[in-house]
């Protein structure tokens, strides 16, 4: 079993994400710490990209933040070499096929490996594409994240059966961004995927507040939670890590009282 | 050329979110009915001879070929299409299929506004709902295109993100698409984005190679030596190249804009100065930093201003099949004012691009030797942007 999965095993997960280097380096770091000492389970690492063509305004103007604050490639490298120095929660990347294609596929999951990096989304690259970059991760055991929407309808299966890691299952249709209201049918979905494998499954896009995440953490096995994380580093920039402790805590705390049932 | 996984040579695929991923597999499932299908295409050449002015003029630009005193200089005359562009001949095409699939509402991007103005043309027509995201910086630069959008009937987005150009344009409209399926149709410009646009929009723009082809034959008794048109994300282009591939003497050479240069940051001249990369749903090759970030583009022409190229071409440069030029922003102002002087023909400043290469490339053949440039647009949209590029102060 990888590390990602065995994530779950400690209740409903919570998966906050973060984009690198926004508004620096050193903020990130404090914020991954603070998320880690908090109670997520796994950790999105966004390494920003100049279109990221999956997201709302929030996380792009994080990736704008980012890219003007010299974040790259090897410097996110250089940060998780740092973080691995002391916290152990799973690490994944979320990043664009570009960033990783450009770096050279092999040479960039290699060093995930090396550093301690668990598992790599790219929204960009669905099923048809993915064997391109999940052949080279089941390599270095870097779990390639599926992620599954509310248009895969007949897709679902074929997708389960291949997963790795966990399933990010996306909410609604349209890009990330916090959202009030979340009204597919995620219990048949989650359902479908039940019936295919037992790669646990979180749910993201669009859940900000402790309810929503409670209400989603019911139907799947984790809640990943994005700009509503940004969101706090836009207000308080430098400031932020703190109040994302904080908020973390809340959502871990919200979730933390449902019963898991992998 | 395209295999079932939509690639060309290694190009191509569909980079895409698994939100958008039943869709493409839907229209590409309706396109290989409907492309057989006689009702359809008895539909839509109707709509293309009789409401779009199809077939278009093949030109034979005697006082051009005096001038230059080299090769017989043909323009095919895209720019008397209606809506002024070659976009129209892509766009009946996909709104038709648009409408046969149940869908009533189409989103497209734009550049220069050309293909905005088709999209919204033919959304008028067929009583659908339009709407076009076009980058602010190219709202300002292309405002009567804007203008004719809203006339139209089409809402217009201006978008505000990256660069504000055509690339952002695309980003946002996929965004929108993520966010509309059931209803909505994008009309992809361009032979780009994921599987299987680059060869519906080839097939649809094919149609001005199978006529050059044709009417060369009649006026000739012969086919040509070399056919130029300009390439951004490259439709024009691979119509006018699509039925001569298999025509080994036939030259086929797309002209990118080379901006301020292709030694400067300031350029949109993929071929000559991109790398191989993942972007927009495919993978082709792109203006882009060492990390894999997209590189700010720039030419004179919105509709040329692109960092990427549709994946066909790529595989093009790859067999050496067709060769890729870059040309200026100087050069191919000085084609727009060349063609509007010589021949009394103001084209579109992207076509201006396919002329200027002309213009060095007829005098070094013989005058036995035969060149087609397709001028894609007419220039009436650009001659403000002209006229302040040579300091005179003039605004619509």
């Amino acid at each position: 079993m990888s590390n990602i999965t065995k994530a779950f095993q400690n209740g409903k997960a919570f998966i906050p994400f973060i984009t690198c280097g926004d508004p620096d380096l050193e903020t990130t770091a404090a914020a991954v710490r603070a998320m880690a000492q908090n109670g997520a389970d796994v950790i999105e690492l966004g390494i920003p990209f100049s279109d990221p063509t999956a997201e709302g305004p929030v996380i792009q103007a994080a990736n704008i933040r980012a890219l003007s604050g010299g974040a790259d490639t090897d410097k996110i490298f250089d940060l998780v070499r740092d973080l691995r120095t002391d916290v152990t929660v799973p690490l994944v990347f979320m990043t664009y096929a570009n960033v990783v294609f450009s770096y050279g596929a092999e040479r960039f999951i290699s060093i995930c490996r090396e550093i301690g990096i668990d598992g790599l989304i790219l929204p960009d690259v669905p099923f048809e594409e993915k064997e391109e970059f999940a052949e080279i991760c089941r390599r270095y055991e870097v779990d390639f994240i599926s992620l599954i929407a509310p248009t895969s309808a007949n897709r679902i299966g074929m997708i389960a059966k291949e997963a790795e890691g966990f399933i990010y299952l996306v909410s609604s249709l349209g890009v990330t961004g916090v959202r009030s209201e979340i009204t597919t049918d995620l219990g048949a979905i989650v359902k479908v995927i039940r019936e295919n494998t037992d790669v646990p499954c979180a749910i993201g896009f669009g859940i900000s507040s402790p309810e929503q995440a409670k209400q989603m953490a019911e139907i799947a096995d984790g809640v990943i939670v994005g700009s509503a994380i940004v969101r706090l580093l836009e207000q308080y920039g430098r400031e932020a890590p703190a109040y994302i402790g904080e908020y973390v805590r809340n959502m871990k705390q919200a979730i933390g009282t449902i019963h898991s049932n992998i | 050329m395209t295999n079932p996984n939509g690639r060309f040579g290694i190009h191509g695929g569909q980079y895409i979110p698994e939100t958008l991923m039943n869709a493409v597999i839907e229209l590409e499932e309706a396109y290989n009915h409907y492309k057989n299908d006689p009702a359809f295409n008895r539909e839509l050449t109707e709509l293309l001879n009789e409401y779009a002015n199809r077939p278009s003029r093949l030109y034979f630009a005697e006082r051009m070929t005096n001038d230059l005193g080299g090769a017989k200089i043909y323009l095919k005359r895209e720019d008397l299409n209606h809506t002024g562009a070659h976009k129209i001949n892509n766009v009946l095409g996909q709104a038709l299929l648009a409408k046969k699939m149940g869908k009533t509402r189409l989103i497209a991007e734009t550049g220069a506004g050309q293909h905005g103005v088709a999209t919204a043309t033919a959304a008028a027509l067929l009583h659908m709902e339009c709407v076009v995201f076009m980058g602010e910086e190219d709202t300002v630069r292309q405002a009567l295109n804007v203008y004719r959008m809203r006339l139209l009937g089409a809402e217009v987005v201006a978008v505000k993100s990256g660069t504000r150009t055509l690339k952002d344009a695309v980003s946002e409209a996929m965004r929108e698409w993520t966010n509309r399926i059931s209803d909505t149709h994008y009309c992809l410009g361009s032979v780009m984005g994921p599987h299987p646009f680059p060869t519906i929009v080839r097939d649809f723009q094919a149609v001005i190679s199978k006529e050059i082809k044709a009417q060369m034959l009649e006026k000739e008794g012969r086919l040509p030596d070399a056919v130029i048109a300009c390439v951004g994300g490259g439709s024009n282009a691979i119509g006018s190249f699509y039925h001569f591939i298999g025509d080994k003497d036939v030259r086929l050479i797309g002209c990118e804009a080379a901006g301020r240069g292709i030694d400067t940051f300031e350029t949109a001249a993929t071929i000559s100065t991109g790398r191989l990369g993942i972007f927009h749903g495919m993978k082709s090759y792109f203006c882009q930093d060492e990390h894999g970030q997209i590189a700010p583009v720039y030419s004179i022409s919105a509709g040329l201003d692109y960092p990427g190229v549709g994946p066909e071409h790529a595989h093009l440069y790859d067999t050496g099949r067709a060769e890729y030029v870059a040309v200026t922003d100087d050069e191919a102002v000085n084609a727009f004012e060349y063609l509007s002087k010589t021949e009394g023909i103001i084209p579109a400043i992207e076509s201006a691009h396919a002329v200027a290469h002309a213009i060095k490339l007829a005098p070094t053949l013989d005058k036995n030797q035969i060149i087609v440039i397709t001028i894609s647009g007419r220039g009436d949209k650009d001659c403000a942007a002209i006229a302040r590029y040579r300091g005179e102060d003039i605004y619509e």
